[in-house]
């Protein structure tokens, strides 16, 4: 699971085990997160109860599972900053055809259907058109959150009684949300780390155009990255309307920055070529636990807001001694 | 019926919880009141009122709010007082459904959850009671008449509102234009277009600006939001139009003083925040020591309030209608 391999000189002496496990960008994080649960359980006598971290991880599950997937854009070399909004339209698409009569599993459908077409559009104007993706995706995170207002209006549209409460779902104790985003964690971890499709995703980010001299298929790779992207915003959008029961186009406003924060936080490179899907899934439980901990201290949102600021500055400082550490 | 089902275990809750706790009966209660957002001063009001009387009564008080006033920002709120075993959540709601099933995990808990200055229309099983500071279908029809009174019910006029989801604004002009409509009293009176600052001082004033320079013959203008209003006021004062175009609607007494001091605006009307937290707690606190019934029709004593009536939908209005606010009486006002 680890890039480090691929630029590993011949000369070089190989680098002590320890030193291999310990100046990771994910230890790191696993180090604040241990900080965070330690702080966190000192600034309130009512945190450390493991429902109610679950149940405050399941706020954020939408975006954490979104995050594993946007980490393996940002590999290799893109991003998708629409995926927030993709999970509006898709909810509001869902909510509205089955209120204008559709049954609940065309609805879904159609919910699906809708995010892997904003995941193709994605993928036409960035692989396509050749135009880069964070401006093509401030487009389409404006266009689609537009296009949900336009479907939605100003109201929110409720979801059928048996469709709400994806969250309450338990297993062995555990939210359904929580099992979701792990099980994912374990595929997508072991698809970009064993996997040969795993390195090419990585080389691409690193060096696109030897990869293609190597033989990789970029393109393909990228288009299906971006499809995953939109399925995921799509999969993510509905469970957010099972969760709150009702669907407005604000859905997951601003989700697409805790992406991105949960993606950096874990260590992953925003140019590409480096990160890994367990430091985003330790990252989004450092998030959920230093967010939970400082909101059941009754912190002001303010302070909050500091601290969140101060964690990602330091995590990418970190980041960046870390992989210069390791080129040298 | 239900609600004293309701009321019943939750009282044996309480009592449990009181038990198993080292504090045992003197555990005072434990009061939160979670606002829209941060940075507005219209809570400090609200929260002064639940401040004092908490102070009064004994009770231990929080007010918490999100960064942001959008939908969901108030749900790792309700989550976390549930965790930190509050007896009372009082809550402005940000949405009328997204909160609907924290709010219900907070009553299975055995909290009273009560909205404060705001309901979830449409959902209003799912809290126990709400605190608001007058009828809510009053207000347009008020406000249409203050705005006659100092028009001479003759002539046109406009509403500059905040945003075009805003649930209680819209509310209030449906009544103003069913008033307009209905009332032969108003029957000269025009209302030529309606606008939305969007609450935003800037925008409020763009808008106030456009409205003079399309509506040459413009006589009053309601402006039914405190940022609204005064943005309003500060538009006619610069171009000194207090002769020909009266602004009124809701503001606070403290921003609008000098509006009023030096005549760019007669009269307007609000309520007071302050009494909304100070009637919470009472009503609270006697639910909680089965003092007062939370029950439609109920009454109870509070103090400096007089009786209060629970109305139909279990809810509470701290005053009976609008207080207007003119030369004569602002100073004695200070929110």
């Amino acid at each position: 699971m680890s890039a480090a391999p691929a630029l590993r000189r011949e000369a070089a002496p190989p680098r002590p085990n320890w030193q291999v496990m310990l100046v990771r960008p994910e230890s790191m994080t696993f180090v604040l997160l241990v900080l965070a649960v330690v702080v966190a359980s000192q600034l309130s006598r009512y945190f450390l109860d493991i429902n109610y971290i679950l149940k405050s991880f399941t706020l954020s599950a939408e975006f954490a599972i979104a995050a594993l997937v946007l980490t393996m854009v940002i590999i290799s070399g893109e991003i998708d900053l629409s995926a927030a909004s993709n999970m509006a339209l898709s909810a509001c698409l869902f909510a509205y055809a089955q209120k204008a009569g559709a049954p609940l599993p065309v609805a879904v459908a159609i919910g699906l259907g809708a995010g892997l077409v904003m995941g193709a559009i994605n993928a036409f104007m960035i692989v396509g058109l050749q135009l880069p993706s964070i401006i093509v995706t401030i487009g389409t995170l404006t266009l689609y959150r537009g296009l949900a207002q336009v479907i939605a209006g100003d109201k929110s549209i409720r979801v059928p009684e048996e469709f709400i409460g994806i969250d309450n779902i338990l297993i062995y104790g555990v939210p359904l949300p929580v099992i979701l985003f792990a099980a994912l964690s374990i595929v997508l971890g072991v698809v970009l780390g064993g996997t040969i499709f795993g390195r090419q995703i990585y080389l691409i980010g690193t060096n696109e155009v030897a990869a293609r001299h190597a033989g990789v298929r970029s393109k393909r790779i990228k288009t299906l990255l971006f499809l995953a992207m939109g399925l995921t915003g799509a999969i993510c959008g509905l469970m957010t309307a099972s969760r709150l029961g009702s669907v407005r186009y604000d859905l997951g406003l601003g989700g697409e920055l805790q992406m991105v924060l949960m993606a950096m936080l874990g260590g992953c490179y925003i140019f590409g070529g480096r990160g890994t899907i367990l430091g985003t899934f330790l990252a989004a439980w450092l998030l959920v636990i230093v967010t939970t901990g400082m909101i059941v201290a009754d912190w002001l949102p303010a302070y909050q807001l500091c601290v969140l600021g101060v964690l990602l500055i330091v995590s990418i400082i970190a980041t960046n001694l870390i992989y210069s550490r390791a080129e040298r | 019926m239900l609600k004293r089902h309701l009321l019943k275990p939750l009282l044996g809750l309480t009592a449990a919880l009181a038990l198993t706790t080292a504090a045992l009966a003197a555990d005072p209660l434990k009061i939160v009141y979670i606002g829209k957002n941060t940075g507005n001063p219209y809570f400090d009001s609200i929260t002064g009122g639940f401040e004092d009387a908490c102070k009064k009564l004994g009770c231990d008080f929080k007010f918490v709010a999100p960064a942001t006033a959008e939908a969901t920002s108030q749900i790792p709120f309700i989550e976390a007082q549930i965790q930190r075993g509050v007896n009372v959540i009082g809550i402005a709601p940000n949405s009328p459904d997204a909160i609907v099933k924290v709010l219900d995990s907070a009553r299975a808990k055995g909290i009273l959850v009560l909205t404060v200055n705001g309901d979830i229309t449409g959902n209003e099983s799912h809290r126990d009671a709400t605190i608001l500071p007058t009828n809510f279908d009053k207000v347009g029809g008020d406000q249409v008449e203050m705005v006659g009174s100092l028009i001479g019910y003759e002539g046109e006029i406009a509403i500059l509102s905040a945003t075009t989801e805003a649930p209680d604004q819209n509310k209030w002009i449906v009544g103003m234009k069913d008033t307009l409509a209905k009332d032969a009293k108003y029957s000269k009176m025009k209302l030529v277009a309606t606008v939305y600052g969007d609450d935003q001082p800037e925008k409020s004033t763009t808008e106030m600006e456009a409205l003079l320079s399309n509506y040459p013959n413009l006589k009053g203008v309601i402006a039914p939001t405190t940022v609204g209003i005064a943005a309003a006021a500060q538009v006619v004062q610069q171009r000194k139009l207090a002769d020909k175009v009266h602004v009124t609607g809701l503001g606070l007494p403290s921003e609008m003083r000098p509006f009023i001091k030096d005549g760019t605006v007669k009269a307007f009307q609000l309520w007071s925040p302050y009494n909304e937290g100070w009637l919470s707690v009472y009503f609270a606190k006697g639910v909680l020591d089965k003092s007062v019934k939370n029950e439609v029709g109920a009454s109870f004593d509070v103090p400096n309030l007089g009786k209060t009536t629970i109305n139909k939908g279990n809810s509470i209005n701290t005053q009976a209608s609008l207080t207007t606010f003119d030369a004569k009486n602002i100073d004695e006002f200070h929110f």
